[in-house]
């Protein structure tokens, strides 16, 4: 079978790979550029495990062909800190205790992220129908929603700073 | 002392420090390898299963021609390749790994394909052609009861005179009631690596809650010994006891891959064939009898269980024994008779779930109390009350085990308070009565959950504890790592037994060849278990340390204190990794192992009697419902939770385990259900189909406490409490709270488990069945 050649960017790099064309875009990731944050949780788009962002837009990295990100540009959970320091979601979700296997978590900060970028003030609720697509089955929901609500605030914060210091020259 | 120098002097992670989970910083980086994130080795073959398509029957016909011949394919093994013993069965050798001739439920594992790629693997697996003659299959428990289909003899536990209790007593119920299963759907599906090592040795990364067992079933399955296998796990994405037996098929599979190729092989499920291919939680019908006076008071009881075990017995035995011994709750039984049948069905057979028989004895208990509440017409938190195990008086289990820590009173005295439940219960009535399409409700229940493996030998444990010449730690212990926290808070005991900060500790891999036979992580017991025998390593080397430096600088043992990260002798200060780069110059031993088994328990299964467990842990739960009785559906309103974790190794690890824990149960018991068409095929084995509760189904208003004055009476690590079980048991007052609402102070809902839209909707009808 012939591969199909495929440039993209992901996390800002630009790569290439060569891929079969049944290939998903998360088997992409994990098997051809060894980035395993993305996880397979159920292959069918239900569980939000494989999430990833394309074009800014949040997608099941399952449910998107390998082929299909020529000239895109792809985000994953390994590119949310920026180099040693952490993103205000990741910091949340530490300090809320919002993860125990873990498996869940990638997807959730990701899809927490696409949400944020949206709507930088989401009210609980906002949050909790937000992340419905991603399921964790062992937190029980409530601090992974309290760790977005948290770092919603970091980042609003941080825009106002920016802002300010923009503003003073 | 000041303030600021106690701090100071404390170590950082120490025993009761609510510090994150110690691969939280790569799970938030997307980088904490899992078993199918390991680095796969050059060569590897992916593997596929090829499953049973039919209940019952037998195979006339395997043409494996086809998938032979698929791209990519490898190699294809069926039953009659494997050279050791066909089985996977944990206890009895009932579960073979590939299918024999027989098939005994629809998506068995007939025969395993290996290729190039997963998805070459997978395709090829479905080309097999199979003729079946099939056979009459049992479905359902009731089917297998009638035509005595049992995996294991049923028992029967009695005390006192039932019959002659439920005669004589002024009111009478008799009922059946169903609880359904449940899929355990961790996120991780289950996966095995097999690495061929020299000599036909092998190396095995098996997603499992018990590695030890993995390498025995894996040794026998290849026809070598313990010995000549090493299994590995360092975490787990999720386990809930569907990775206690659950593992072994795929990991024997795997290996036996491996040696036939002599390639490494790795076989991972995909999310649809795991859901058909491994055992969930045990559905159940039980019928009752009850009698009771005239404010509810139980005066004798019979229940009789029939369990959906499946095809084979795996861990069965052990799940309905913790069935029976909690079918009493909170509740003194004086008259009591229970029957549990473990009913063989041409269904997968079902195993451990967080819980392990005792949810589902909870179920029927807090059903009845229900029940009688309702046929008085009194609040069912009246009728809880009433039943209490007291203390001094009615405090002997069915089983003779005496309650010594009952804190029943105690927590639902304070929760019924903090949550305001006589209040809300008013305020509910008024709005009912104004309200004819949404109704609320309201429920507290309460829980009671031994601690132990009911089978005593397994009650022991062994860690390994290594100190290098710089100073630093390597940890290890028997127990496994499946989110849970297990080993953040072993390290912990660890930190603070060698009095040294947590971030010197490397917590490592459950690895066989390090700390042999351990039990699986399982019964709640991980932290009592592998804590212990943490400590007891760890108290070693201090010891040693203490001798040490007492004989090198000539003082009095007493003289010897460890601060944090040093030790002072005599005003003197030798910072931790300076004594241990001593110790080591002048020949002392830096590593440890420790052993752990717990005391007081002892129990005998002929008479169901004895003191089976160690301590009880206790909590307790206040739901509030609001339910569309034109529809069905229902929301949760508000979650009051206060629990005892005894005093907590890791409050933000444990309260974790609490929220978690209620919102799987309430999954369990209002929205996941199993259901098979009427050829035994499970039609429920995806997301899509399937449901387990998401951050939309939760209570917008949820409030978890643990309860302050927790501290074990008996001597735990540290006096917590086991926590990883008893809050699933929580989610019960969600079941009692939509019954409450349905019934809107009128009569008895026909609404049994799981209390999904349509079944509440059936009952909000008059459709339901009783």
């Amino acid at each position: 079978m012939k591969g199909i050649a495929v440039s993209t960017t992901v996390n800002g790099d630009a790569v290439e790979f060569v891929c079969d064309a049944r290939e998903t875009l998360l088997d992409v990731l994990r098997n051809h550029l060894g980035l395993t944050g993305a996880k397979e949780g159920c292959g069918t788009g239900d569980c939000g495990a494989c999430s990833v962002l394309l074009d800014g837009q949040l997608v099941c990295s399952c449910l998107v062909l390998g082929a299909e990100v020529e000239g895109r540009e792809i985000e994953t959970v390994e590119g949310m800190a920026d180099g040693d320091r952490l993103h205000p979601l990741q910091k949340r979700f530490l300090e809320h205790a919002a993860l125990q296997c873990g498996v869940c978590t990638p997807g959730f900060l990701v899809a927490a992220k696409a949400l944020l970028e949206r709507n930088s003030n989401p009210s609980e609720s906002e949050i909790r129908y937000a992340l419905a697509g991603n399921l964790c089955r062992c937190t029980g929901y409530d601090k992974i929603v309290h760790a977005v609500h948290a770092a919603a605030g970091d980042l609003r914060r941080q825009q106002k700073a920016r802002k300010k210091r923009k503003a003073a020259g | 002392m000041a303030a600021a120098d106690t701090d100071r002097r404390r170590i950082r992670g120490g025993v009761g420090e609510a510090v994150p989970h110690d691969s939280a910083h790569l799970h938030v980086a997307g980088e904490a390898t899992y078993t199918d994130d390991i680095i796969e080795p050059r060569g590897l073959l992916h593997l596929a299963v090829g499953m049973s398509s039919k209940a019952h029957a037998r195979v006339r016909r395997l043409d494996l021609d086809a998938v032979r011949a698929s791209p990519g394919v490898v190699d294809v093994m069926t039953a009659a390749d494997i050279p050791g013993e066909n089985n996977c069965g944990p206890v009895v050798h009932d579960d073979p790994i590939l299918a024999p001739g027989l098939v005994e439920y629809a998506g068995q594992a007939l025969f395993a394909v290996a290729a190039r790629t997963y998805e070459q693997a997978r395709r090829a697996a479905r080309l097999a052609v199979v003729e079946y003659e099939e056979l009459e299959a049992v479905l359902d428990p009731l089917t297998a009861l009638a035509k005595g289909s049992f995996v294991l003899p049923s028992e029967t536990l009695a005390r006192g005179d039932s019959r002659a209790a439920i005669d004589a007593a002024p009111r009478r119920l008799a009922g059946r009631t169903r609880v359904g299963g449940q899929d355990h759907f961790y996120l991780e599906g289950q996966v095995a690596m097999a690495v061929p090592r020299e000599g036909g040795d092998l190396y095995v990364h098996s997603s499992t809650q018990h590695p030890g067992e993995v390498q025995l079933l894996v040794a026998r399955a290849i026809g070598r010994e313990a010995k000549d296998v090493v299994v590995e796990c360092r975490r787990m994405g999720g386990g809930f006891g569907g990775k206690e037996s659950q593992p072994a098929l795929i990991a024997c599979i795997a290996a036996l891959m491996a040696q036939r190729s002599g390639l490494p092989c790795k076989l991972r499920l995909d999310r649809d064939d795991d859901m058909l291919m491994t055992g969930k939680r045990h559905d159940f019908v039980i019928d009752y009898e009850v009698g009771f006076d005239d404010t509810g008071r139980i005066e004798g009881i019979e229940f009789m269980f029939a369990a959906r075990c499946g095809m084979s017995a795996d861990l069965s035995g052990a799940i309905n024994d913790r069935t029976m011994f909690h079918c009493d709750n909170a509740y003194y039984l004086p008259n009591v008779t229970i029957v549990s049948h473990r009913c063989k069905t041409n269904t997968v057979s079902n195993t451990a779930f967080r819980g392990f028989g005792g949810p589902q004895g909870m179920y029927a208990i807090e059903y009845v109390i229900d029940e009688i509440a309702r046929t008085l017409g009194r609040d069912p938190l009246d009728v809880r009350r009433r039943n209490f195990y007291g203390t001094g008086e009615r405090d002997v289990t069915p089983y003779l085990q005496k309650l010594e820590d009952n804190v029943l009173d105690e927590i639902v005295d304070e929760l019924a308070t903090t949550a305001d439940y006589a209040a809300r219960r008013e305020e509910i009535r008024l709005y009912n009565a104004s309200s004819p399409v949404l109704k609320r409700g309201i429920a507290l229940t309460p829980v009671k959950f031994g601690i132990s493996f009911t089978a005593t030998h397994l009650n022991q444990a062994g860690a390994l504890v290594n100190v290098y010449t710089d100073g630093t730690v390597h940890l290890n212990h028997g127990g496994t790592e499946m989110g849970q926290g297990l080993f953040t808070k072993v390290a912990q005991v660890v930190a603070e037994e060698l009095s040294i900060d947590l971030d010197r500790i490397k917590i490592t891999a459950s690895d066989t060849s390090k700390v042999p036979n351990a039990s699986a992580t399982a019964a709640s017991a991980g932290s009592d278990l592998n804590g212990k025998a943490a400590q007891a390593a760890a108290r070693k080397i201090r010891k040693r340390l203490v001798r040490f430096a007492a004989r090198h600088f000539g003082v009095a043992r007493d003289d010897v204190r460890f601060e944090r990260n040093r030790l002072r002798v005599n005003g003197q200060l030798i910072p931790w990794e300076e004594l241990v780069r001593l110790a080591w110059f002048n020949r002392v031993a830096l590593s440890a192992t420790g052993y752990y088994r717990t005391p007081r328990i002892n129990y005998d299964r002929k008479t169901f009697s004895g003191r089976p467990f160690f301590y009880f842990a206790y909590g307790a739960a206040v739901s509030e419902v609001i339910v569309d009785t034109l529809t069905g559906e229902h929301r949760l309103l508000r979650v009051d939770i206060l629990h005892d974790c005894g005093a907590s190794l890791n409050p933000a690890i444990d309260l974790g385990q609490v929220e978690g824990g209620f919102v799987q149960g309430a999954g369990w018991l209002t929205s996941e259900e199993l259901c098979w068409s009427e050829r035994g095929e499970l039609t429920t084995h995806a997301p899509s189909t399937y449901k387990i509760p998401t951050s939309s189904d939760l209570a917008p208003d949820f409030r978890v406490r643990m309860l302050e004055s927790g501290r074990n009476r008996e001597k735990t690590i540290y006096r917590s409490k086991a926590v990883g079980e008893p809050p699933l048991m929580l989610a019960l007052s969600v079941f009692h709270a939509i019954r409450d609402a349905l019934s809107d102070g009128r009569g008895r809902p026909a609404l049994h488990a799981p209390a999904t839209p349509e079944a509440v909707l059936l009952a909000a009808t008059g459709g339901g069945h009783d």
